[in-house]
C-alpha cells in the first residue's frame, strides 16, 4: 500500500483494504474499530500501512466515540465494525447524526448475509435511514475505495456522518483497484459551538430541524449522484431492473451471458433516488428487485396498497428473503433454469469449524463438563468467540451465546429464576467489550453465578488481535467491581491441571454466591504467530 | 476469455495463499482477477473455499456458479468433492491425495479418491510427498499451483516469478524449495506417475 506501487499498476486489494486506503487517501488522521468479520481487515490494513493512526478499541461504541470526537476538533476519522456492532454503538451514530460534525466521519459496517461469521444478517441501511444520513454502497473493490474517499467530502459538505455499507463478498473480494493521490490532513478545529454539539432537549430540538430541513438537499445529492445511474431500453419494456451495491454484479454477469438488457437502475448512493425510480416505473409495467441484504429497496417501493407497477424482489419471492446472492438465484428470478453442475455421488459430510489443537479452550471445557457432571439441570450461558464453538462435540458446552457480554447478563437471569448451577462463560476481549457491566450486576445484587472468563491473551477469532488492556489488568477489574477476592481466581492454565482446575471449579459452583475463575493461557494460534515473528526477524 | 477456478481445503491449508499466487501471476499476464475468500470463523479448521475468477474482460461477479468452474484445485480430497457441482462439463480437477481427518464421519478414503479418478478430467497427486521430497511440506500448496499451470491461461515463467516474489521476504531458501515444489507439481501431472498408482488401485 506504498505510494510508489500506487502509479505503477492496479493494486489487487481485498474490498476492506479498498476502503482502508481510499480512507488514508482522503486524508484521516485516525481510524477507530473493534474486530469483527467480516470489517476487520479495514483496521489491520491501516496498521500495516502506518499512514494514520488505527486504533483497535475497548467495544464499538469506545470506537464512534472517539471517532466523533476527532471529527469535532476537525479532523476526518474512520470508524469501522461489522453490523452487529453497530448495535453496540447505536447510541452515539443516532445522536451523531444530530450534531453537526466538522471534519469527515465515515462509518464503514459490514453487514454479514448469509451469516458465514455472525448470528444475524441485519441490514445496516436501515440504520442509516433510521438516523437519516446519507448512505454509500460500493459494489466492488475500486467502488470500496471511490466511495470512501466520497464519503469524506460528503460528511464535511453537509456536515453529517455518512454510512458506507459493505457486505461480506465486497469486504473479503480480492480485485484491482487504481488509487489517486493523497490528500493532505484537515487543521485542527479550535472553535467551540456549543448550540452544535451539546445536545440538551432546547439545542437538539434546533439541530435535528436542520438535519430534517436538509433532507431535501441530502435527496438532491442522491438523486444527482453518478452512483444512482439509470439506462432506459426503448425496445424492452416488459420489465425493468433495480440494482444495489454488489447486487449489481451478479445481475451484469447474468444479463451478458444472456444477451438481456432490460432497462435498469443501479442505486450505490441513498436515500433511495425517488424521482429516478419514479422514471423507470413510467417505462415498465414490472420491476425486479436485486439487493443484498434485507428488502429495503423493494419494502418502500411496495407499501401497503396495491402498487400501480408489479414489484418482485426477495419480500415477494422471486429471490429467497434470506442468504446470500448468487449467479443461479438471479437466473430464476428471471424465470430462467440457473447452470447445474454435477454433485459427488457420495455423500459428503459438514467440515465445521473447530477447537485448534492445543487450544487452551479444551482444557476448562474438560475440567467445566467434570465439574458439572454431577448437577442435573445446569445452565451454562456462553458468548462470542472461538470459545462458542465449544457447544458443538464433542465438549457441548454452552446453553446459550447470543450477543457480546450476554452470557454474564443472562447468566444472572437464569440465576434469578433460580435455575442452576449457572456458569457463564466469556472470553477475555468479549468480556473487556462488554462483560464489565453485567458484571457490576452481577456483583451488587451477590448473584449466585460462576463467571468462567477464558483468558487467552487476544482476540482470537478474528485473527489474534491484541486485546484493549493487558491481561494481568482483568483481575484488578474484577475485584475493583467488588466481586470477593476469597471469590475471585486467577488460574494458569495446562493440560496436565485439568484436575486442579475441576477443583476449583467444583468448588466455586457450590458457593452461594458470585464467584469469577479467570483461566489463562495464550491462544495456540498466538503462539504460533510469535514464534513465526521471532523466527523471521 | 474467462477463467473460473474453485480453490477448495481446510482452515490452514494455504488456498488463499495459492489464490494470491495465480491472481498475482494472471494480473501479471495482463488479465483481470477477482477473488472471493473465506475469512473469520471458517478459518478454524472448518472448509475453506475460494472462488478465483480470471478473464480478459470485465468480471462482476465475485463468486461463480455452479456449472462454470474450469477448475477445482483441492487441497484435500474430500473438500475437492464438496464442490464437484461447481464444475463445468468440460472442466479439470485436481486434488492432493492425503486426507485430513479433523471429523468423526470422514468417508471411506478409498470412496473420496474414486469419486475424483472416475471423472475424465480428474487428477490425484500425493502433493504431501512431492513437496517434502521438495525441502518441505509446507510447499504443498505450491505443488498443486505447479499441477494446474498446464490448465491455466497463464504462462509458465509468469507464475515462477509470481512465486518467487510471494517468497522473496522469507529468504532465499523459501524460494528455492517454492519454486522446487512448483516445478515438481507440474512434472507429476505431466507424466501421471503418482497418479497411476492411483488409477491402479481404483480399478482394483
Amino acid at each position: 500500500m506504498t505510494d510508489e506501487v500506487l502509479s505503477t499498476e492496479a493494486l489487487m486489494l481485498l474490498g476492506d483494504e479498498a476502503v482502508a486506503l481510499g480512507a488514508l487517501h482522503a486524508g484521516i488522521t485516525a481510524a477507530y474499530a473493534y474486530p469483527g468479520t467480516p470489517a476487520t481487515e479495514i483496521l489491520e490494513a491501516l496498521q500495516r500501512n502506518g499512514g494514520a493512526r488505527a486504533n483497535w478499541c475497548a467495544n464499538e461504541k469506545t470506537a464512534y466515540e472517539a471517532a466523533l470526537g476527532m471529527s469535532m476538533a476537525g479532523k476526518r476519522a474512520l470508524v469501522s465494525m461489522k453490523h452487529v456492532g453497530l448495535n453496540v454503538a447505536a447510541d452515539p451514530f443516532i445522536n451523531s447524526a444530530v450534531v453537526a460534525p466538522v471534519g469527515g466521519l465515515v462509518l464503514a459496517v459490514a453487514d454479514d448475509p448469509g451469516m458465514h461469521s455472525s448470528q444475524n444478517e441485519q441490514d445496516s441501511r436501515f440504520y442509516a435511514d433510521f438516523a437519516r444520513v446519507p448512505c454509500l454502497e460500493p459494489a466492488n473493490a475500486q467502488e470500496a475505495y471511490d466511495m470512501t474517499r466520497e464519503a469524506f467530502e460528503v460528511s464535511e459538505r453537509f456536515r453529517v456522518p455518512v454510512v458506507l455499507r459493505l457486505v461480506t463478498r465486497l469486504a473479503h473480494q480480492r480485485s484491482g483497484v487504481e488509487a489517486q493521490h493523497r490528500k493532505d490532513e484537515n487543521a485542527l478545529n479550535t472553535r467551540r459551538d456549543r448550540a452544535d454539539w451539546v445536545l440538551l432537549p432546547s439545542f437538539a430540538r434546533r439541530r435535528w430541524q436542520k438535519r430534517l430541513q436538509q433532507q431535501k438537499d441530502i435527496r438532491g445529492w442522491a438523486e444527482m449522484s453518478p452512483h444512482n445511474e439509470l439506462t432506459l431500453n426503448e425496445n424492452f419494456r416488459d420489465m425493468g431492473v433495480i440494482t444495489t451495491g454488489i447486487a449489481q454484479s451478479y445481475f451484469l454477469d447474468v444479463t451478458r451471458e444472456l444477451g438481456l438488457t432490460p432497462s435498469h437502475l443501479h442505486i450505490g448512493a441513498y436515500p433511495i433516488p425517488a424521482t429516478l425510480i419514479r422514471d423507470l416505473a413510467d417505462h415498465v409495467p414490472e420491476i425486479l428487485v436485486i439487493e443484498e441484504g434485507y428488502p429495503y429497496v423493494e419494502r418502500m417501493l411496495r407499501g401497503i396498497l396495491p402498487p400501480l407497477t408489479t414489484i418482485r424482489g426477495r419480500q415477494s419471492g422471486d429471490l429467497p428473503e434470506a442468504g446470500e446472492l448468487n449467479q443461479e438465484l438471479v437466473w430464476s428470478a428471471f424465470g430462467l433454469q440457473p447452470p447445474r453442475g454435477t454433485a459427488a455421488t457420495i455423500s459428503i459430510p459438514e467440515r465445521p469449524p473447530r477447537l485448534c489443537d492445543g487450544c487452551p479452550h479444551i482444557d476448562a471445557y474438560n475440567a467445566l463438563n467434570d465439574a458439572l457432571r454431577s448437577y442435573e439441570a445446569p445452565v451454562v450461558t456462553s458468548d462470542i468467540g472461538c470459545y462458542t464453538l465449544g457447544a458443538l462435540p464433542p465438549y457441548n458446552v454452552g446453553d446459550s451465546c447470543v450477543c457480546m457480554g450476554a452470557s454474564i447478563g443472562m447468566g444472572k437471569g437464569a440465576a434469578d429464576a433460580g435455575a442452576g448451577p449457572v456458569v457463564a462463560v466469556i472470553g477475555d476481549s468479549t468480556f473487556l467489550h462488554s462483560g464489565v457491566t453485567p458484571l457490576m450486576d452481577a456483583a451488587a445484587a451477590n448473584t449466585d453465578m460462576t463467571v468462567l472468563i477464558l483468558d487467552n491473551d487476544v482476540v482470537a477469532m478474528t485473527g489474534t488481535q491484541p486485546t484493549v488492556l493487558p491481561p494481568n489488568r482483568i483481575p484488578e477489574i474484577v475485584r475493583g467491581i467488588g466481586v470477593d477476592p476469597e471469590h475471585c481466581h486467577v488460574f494458569e492454565s495446562h493440560p496436565r491441571r485439568v484436575g486442579e482446575l475441576t477443583q476449583l471449579l467444583r468448588r466455586e459452583i457450590a458457593h452461594r454466591g458470585l464467584s469469577v475463575v479467570i483461566v489463562h493461557r495464550e491462544c495456540i494460534e498466538a503462539l504460533k504467530k510469535d514464534k513465526k515473528a521471532r523466527r523471521e526477524s | 476469455m474467462k477463467f473460473d477456478i474453485i480453490i477448495a481445503g481446510v482452515g490452514g491449508q494455504g488456498v488463499l495463499s495459492i489464490g494470491a499466487i495465480i491472481s498475482a501471476s494472471a494480473m501479471r499476464a495482463g488479465l483481470r482477477a477477482m477473488q472471493s475468500e473465506v475469512h473469520g470463523m471458517s478459518q478454524r479448521g472448518g472448509a475453506v473455499l475460494a472462488h478465483l475468477r480470471l478473464a480478459d474482460r470485465e468480471i462482476f461477479s465475485p463468486t461463480i456458479a455452479h456449472g462454470q468452474a474450469d477448475l477445482i484445485l483441492g487441497l484435500e480430497p474430500l473438500e475437492t468433492l464438496r464442490y464437484l457441482e461447481y464444475l463445468s462439463p468440460s472442466g479439470t480437477l485436481i486434488t492432493a491425495s492425503e486426507p485430513l481427518k479433523n471429523i468423526p464421519d470422514y468417508p471411506d478414503i478409498d470412496d473420496v479418491l474414486w469419486g475424483i479418478l472416475r471423472h475424465p478430467r480428474g487428477h490425484v497427486l500425493d502433493a504431501t510427498r512431492i513437496a517434502r521430497d521438495a525441502g518441505s511440506v509446507k510447499a504443498a500448496n505450491v505443488v498443486m499451483v505447479g499441477a494446474a499451470t498446464d490448465f491455466l491461461p497463464i504462462e509458465d515463467v509468469t507464475i515462477r516469478s509470481a512465486i518467487a516474489d510471494a517468497f522473496a521476504s522469507k529468504g532465499e531458501r523459501v524460494v528455492e524449495v517454492n519454486l522446487r515444489a512448483y516445478d515438481a507439481g507440474r512434472s507429476a501431472l505431466r507424466h501421471r506417475e503418482v497418479v497411476d498408482e492411483f488409477e491402479t488401485f481404483a480399478v482394483t
